[in-house]
């Protein structure tokens, strides 16, 4: 199918585009395959360059002869559209529907984007499982790479290597594979230096209703404890929902069977929930014509924020586990691929100041995100706005850099990167011209032959002139652990994401310009002046 | 030394020892205990007084309190309380720091005595700068007799008795008299551009004749005669009539305050018309005056019934009358109340904090004073226009929305010096003419804030900036609106942000200032000594150190309760020493360990067990089970290493 077969009307003259912050301009409007543009050929630029697929919904309505369409993108911004003529404004809504629609991923829009500055090469080897072994083998010998997982053969969901126990050998991995949902089987995830314990993540164990045992999956798990050790095994399910799941072919690791490790059972909310969540966050955000009563009452029934104050207590409690208990962690609720990686790699910024920069940063998400298996494609298929029935969709990752930037703001300083990165990743996850977030994991990376055929963002992000934006400019490395407050009047929504449609960030932005001229200024007068004022010293002193 | 900062007065302490010859009844005399180190700061003012106060307190000092931690219950300091005549403090015995915390007696606003448990009689005490803080007392008679002064000097019958009386910095008479002339109000006025030929100064309150309430010196219109004034004032509650209260050059729009006429349900005053006749007519550009009742509708119409009200748009010539819902102290004060008790709870959901900070409505009356003051700066500055505003008596809501108004307006009250004339104008002299008495014997916040200002100091401001300069126009969409977690939860310190931006740019600035001078004192001899060549040489990049040392300092932070159910990690109660943790937990809870073993592991106890379990079995599938589960952990860990 070609996709210009669904374009209905590709050009209309006089269209009116209003949008937030901006002048409404009249221009001509074109539906590309994969874009929206809009152009008053007034200057050498588009007005507007959308694409298609962030968006999430339209509504459109008539207004005397015109039609108004209003457009609801992924990326929260709401615009819209007054067209000449009913026929035309159905035709460009008609289009946008299937276009936006599109499900088949060969035919998105990464496959076609070819920016000259950018190759295909770059960035997809950012993050590989033989680095991070190798950075690992430098501290401990206990672990060794595996290639059981070649050509995705034992886990779907898994990369075709990964990091295991040594004790555990391959075919042991396939018989421990076999007893956990979706064949995710117990893998390394982070070595804590200081106590030298270790986070594992995996799918919930396959007991069953009738209480099923795995003989490799109780050793492997024994063997990864020091004796006299205890571990803790974070359950994000409730233990009601962890026993219902036994109904299933799920289910829990029983005490008896696994001695030395604790079961703690932590909920965290998961999908539709979390996803009505959003919706209703929004709406809140929105909705100008609130008032104080109102907004408070719709942002707390919205729970966003009791949904954040979990998953980052739970994540802190994984990261006390491992620093203060000295207790090694495996982590898991029933797939691992959601809640799980949230508490996974908050746990990991916790505790490791790599991961606050941005090239760590970013080898985390590819490994506890990307390689882990979270099915990025079909929980963001959908952000906030849509009117379609909802599927699987649920803002995990959202969530997930939610909590990174309440951990910002409370480590100002702590942070390579800023608010504008983590808000770039949350635009990307959603719609993207690249194709990191593309699929849902490895394996159809791989079918699609995704990292041959798409820019990979980092590429972009990397790039020296992309980069210098998103660097916090307060950022000094710090090897502490950080510890965030999680009481509720130390979390705060965050307006420069849910509300950077709504309010202007021109005040905010120009502090940030402030702090970046106070600190050019001091390094510019700190770096010669105090080579030359120590050279000046000593010369000083020598005569 | 270690001192809680909270009470600014305390930046210098001299040596304890004076204390004794100072006054005969210092606490703890003789004691081998040593005083806390700024004692006698506060016992150098006139000896009857401090002899008066000191009859209050029953018992000087008292062995083995604890002070508790607010967020975590465990964590609990052993010290000594100190009561003196100024003060109640606490210091700390172990830490090898003896941290002290100070607590002003007329900072405090309500003391609790609780019910006595096995571990002493708690003391709850709340002050007015929102601390909150509990003691555990072993006697309960030493918390009786605590408690029974604390209420006695925590409540001044006369002026005299409060502290700023006996505060003593040894200033010279003149450094003092200085201080209380930084800020100026004839000099504010003439900054505005007053007296001009629009408005002028008036004598007629010189001796606090017609308003007792008004400072001496007032700004009316020119064309307000003196019986027009005095008119006017017989026909305002408490003699307040309308009087300039901040002008703009630009475009002469003037923010006038009075309090309400006494119009009951028909009264008019021909002089008062006049009044607001004549402020009209000193802003030649326009041809309306706004007036501001910043009341609600309600509560201005209950108040024609006593005589009181607000003015009726027919008897006035071309006022637009408008009423702003500000609620009054009443509601206010209950508010706050609420708040407060919000900020206080122990480790809420995130529901309870929301729910309350909405039922406290303390946002709603944040935001309706910032409406009245957004209001009246558009009116001056947009429209040009003049504005009368009041409330009741017009040294509240009057004074809020006045000064909200002038910071809009006018760039100079976002400067240091310009936010404490600020207050001093609009709050300090429209309230009370006993400020003038107290200058003679009591000392100005004013040149103390100066001296320290580098405290207080914004790194980001600039004077040359577009905001700076211009009117400020603050969106007021409720979802701008925050709940001030830095004032409300000041001393709560784990709730706050860990590093400070702040103290982080103020050290670049200061260094980067530093280095410049250096440079050029360096440059100077370098000039001298005609070394230029060595310019080439370049070492590595080195940063600031004091930079380093503020990050460090900030970060040595320590894991929250992370719990659900409020019982704490392990170890959260170890503070830094964590190492002993583990340890710790081992002792304190080794009793439980067998209980914990059949209890509450999980109910797990084999294969065939789990098998044949329905899901529906037992109790074990209630909802306190999965909290048990949270408070088992560190038991747990006691089994394991037993």
């Amino acid at each position: 199918m070609e996709l210009s077969e669904l374009i209905e009307t590709s050009k209309v003259d006089h269209v009116l585009l209003s949008r937030p912050f901006l002048q409404p301009v009249k221009g001509t409007l074109c539906v590309t395959s994969h874009h929206l543009l809009l152009s008053s050929r007034a200057g050498d630029k588009e007005e507007l360059w959308l694409l298609i697929r962030n968006i999430d919904a339209i509504e459109k309505r008539l207004a005397g002869s015109s039609g108004i369409i209003t457009i609801k993108c992924k990326d929260l911004c709401v615009m819209s559209l007054e067209i000449p003529g009913m026929e035309e404004c159905l035709n460009i809504a008609k289009s946008i529907e299937a276009l936006s629609s599109l499900e088949t991923t060969s035919h998105m829009y990464p496959f076609f984007y070819r920016p000259k500055q950018l190759n295909l090469l770059e960035g997809w080897d950012l993050f590989t499982p033989e680095e991070q072994f190798t950075k690992l083998s430098i501290h401990t010998d206990n672990w060794r790479l595996s290639y059981v997982n070649k050509e995705f053969a034992v886990c779907t969901t898994y990369p075709d290597a990964v990091i295991v126990h040594k004790c555990i050998d391959d075919a042991a991995i396939k018989t421990v594979a076999g007893f956990r949902q979706g064949g995710r089987f117990p893998v390394f995830s982070y070595y804590h230096k200081k106590t030298k314990m270790v986070i594992m993540r995996s799918s919930q164990p396959l007991t069953g209703a009738n209480g099923k045992r795995c003989k490799e999956d109780e050793q492997f798990l024994a063997a990864v404890l020091q004796p006299d050790k205890k571990g803790f095994i974070i359950d994000t399910r409730s233990i009601q929902a962890a026993h219902q799941a036994k109904v299933k072919g799920g289910g829990f690791e029983s005490k008896t069977n696994y001695h030395n490790w604790k079961r703690l059972h932590r909920p965290i909310e998961r999908g539709r929930v979390l996803q009505e969540s959003l919706i209703k966050l929004i709406d809140a955000c929105n909705d100008q014509s609130n008032s104080i009563d109102r907004w408070l009452s719709k942002l707390e029934t919205s729970k966003w924020l009791t949904h954040l104050k979990t998953v980052l207590t739970i994540a802190c409690m994984a990261a006390q586990c491992v620093d203060r208990e000295g207790a090694s962690v495996l982590i898991h609720g029933s797939e691992g691929r959601d809640t799980t990686l949230q508490l996974t790699s908050l746990a990991q910024i916790i505790l490791d100041p790599d991961c606050r920069t941005i090239s760590g940063f970013q080898a985390l998400i590819e490994r506890e995100w990307l390689q882990a298996g979270h099915p990025f494609q079909i929980r963001c298929a959908s952000s906030a706005y849509s009117h379609a029935k909802l599927k699987q969709e649920a803002p995990i990752f959202l969530i997930f850099l939610d909590c990174c930037w309440q951990m910002s703001c409370q480590f100002p300083c702590s942070f390579q990167f800023n608010e504008q990165f983590l808000i770039t990743l949350f635009e990307h996850a959603y719609a993207s011209c690249f194709g990191t977030f593309l699929c849902n994991n490895e394996k159809e990376r791989f079918t699609l032959n995704v990292k041959e055929q798409t820019i990979s963002i980092w590429a972009r992000m990397n790039s020296p002139s992309e980069q210098k934006q998103y660097v916090n400019p307060l950022y000094e490395r710090n090897n502490f652990t950080i510890w965030p407050s999680v009481a509720p009047q130390s979390l705060q929504l965050w307006q420069g994401l849910f509300l950077r449609w709504i309010r202007t960030p021109e005040h905010q932005n120009e502090a940030w310009e402030q702090i970046k001229h106070i600190i050019e200024l001091s390094r510019r007068k700190a770096n010669p002046s105090s080579t030359e004022l120590s050279v000046l010293k000593e010369d000083y002193a020598a005569n | 030394m270690q001192r809680e900062r909270w009470q600014l007065q305390h930046q210098e302490h001299p040596s304890i020892e004076r204390i004794k010859s100072d006054t005969g009844t210092a606490p703890a005399r003789g004691q081998e205990h040593r005083l806390p180190s700024g004692i006698s700061n506060c016992i150098v003012g006139t000896l009857g007084f401090f002899r008066e106060r000191m009859e209050y307190i029953r018992t000087p000092k008292i062995e083995n309190v604890r002070l508790l931690d607010r967020v975590s219950s465990k964590k609990a300091s052993v010290g000594s309380l100190y009561l003196t005549a100024t003060h109640l403090i606490f210091v700390e015995h172990l830490s090898e720091s003896r941290k002290e915390t100070w607590i002003l007696h007329s900072q405090i606003c309500a003391v609790e005595k609780q019910a006595t448990t096995a571990t002493g009689c708690p003391l709850l005490i709340r002050c007015k700068n929102f601390q909150v803080i509990q003691f555990i007392i072993s006697q309960e008679r030493d918390c009786h007799d605590i408690y029974i002064s604390l209420i006695r000097l925590s409540r001044p019958v006369k002026y005299e008795e409060l502290y700023c009386f006996s505060f003593n910095p040894k200033q010279e008479k003149n450094e003092r008299e200085r201080g209380w002339n930084l800020t100026d109000l004839e000099a504010e006025y003439n900054r505005m551009g007053v007296p001009n030929s629009l408005w002028q100064v008036s004598h007629v309150n010189r001796d606090y004749g017609v308003c007792d309430t008004y400072p001496a010196e007032l700004y009316v219109p020119k064309s307000a005669s003196t019986p027009v004034i005095v008119g006017s004032s017989k026909f305002r509650s408490r003699g307040r009539f309308p009087v300039l209260c901040y002008f703009c050059q630009d475009n002469n729009g003037a923010i006038c305050r009075s309090s309400q006429p006494l119009s009951g349900f028909s009264a008019r005053c021909l002089e008062d018309e006049q009044m607001l006749q004549a402020i009209r007519m000193s802003n030649p550009g326009s041809d309306f005056l706004y007036v501001v009742d910043t009341r609600p509708k309600l509560n201005a119409m209950a108040n024609r019934a006593a005589g009181k009200g607000y003015e009726n748009e027919d008897n006035y010539s071309n006022i637009k009358f408008h009423f702003i819902g500000i609620e009054n102290i009443h509601v206010m004060r209950n508010s706050l109340q609420k708040l407060l008790d919000v900020c206080e709870l122990r480790s809420p959901a995130m529901s309870d904090f929301l729910w309350g900070l909405e039922s406290s409505g303390w946002l709603k009356h944040i935001k309706a004073i910032m409406d009245a003051g957004i209001f009246i700066a558009k009116a001056v500055a947009e429209e040009a226009a003049s504005v009368l505003v009041h409330c009741s008596d017009g040294w509240d809501r009057t004074a809020q929305v006045c000064s909200i108004a002038g910071l809009l307006l006018d760039p100079f009250y976002r400067t240091l010096k310009g936010f404490m004339v600020l207050i001093e104008k609009d709050w300090v002299s429209f309230g009370h003419k006993f400020n003038h008495r107290i200058q003679e014997k009591t000392n100005s916040l004013w040149p103390h804030l100066m001296k320290n200002q580098i405290d207080y100091k914004n790194p980001l401001y600039r004077k040359d900036h577009s905001q700076t300069q211009g009117v400020l126009r603050p969106h007021t969409t409720p979802s701008n609106f925050r709940f001030w977690r830095n004032m409300y939860n000041r001393f709560e310190k784990g709730m706050h942000p860990r590093q400070s931006v702040t103290e982080f740019l103020m050290a670049v600035k200061e260094e980067t200032q530093q280095l410049e001078e250096e440079l050029e004192v360096l440059e100077e001899k370098l000039a001298r000594l005609d070394q230029s060549h060595l310019r080439d040489r370049r070492e590595a990049i080195k940063l600031p150190h004091n930079l380093e040392s503020t990050t460090d300092q900030c970060l040595t932070n320590t894991p929250q309760d992370y719990t659900d159910n409020g019982k704490p990690f392990t170890s959260c109660s170890s503070s830094q020493a964590d190492e002993n943790s583990e340890t710790t937990i081992l002792i304190h809870n080794m009793k439980h360990s067998d209980t914990d073993l059949s209890g509450n592991s999980d109910q797990e106890s084999g294969v065939a067990d789990l098998s044949c379990r329905s899901p529906s079995g037992g109790d074990f599938l209630s909802s306190e089970d999965s909290s048990k589960n949270l408070s088992e952990y560190p038991e747990e860990i006691a089994f394991a290493v037993a």
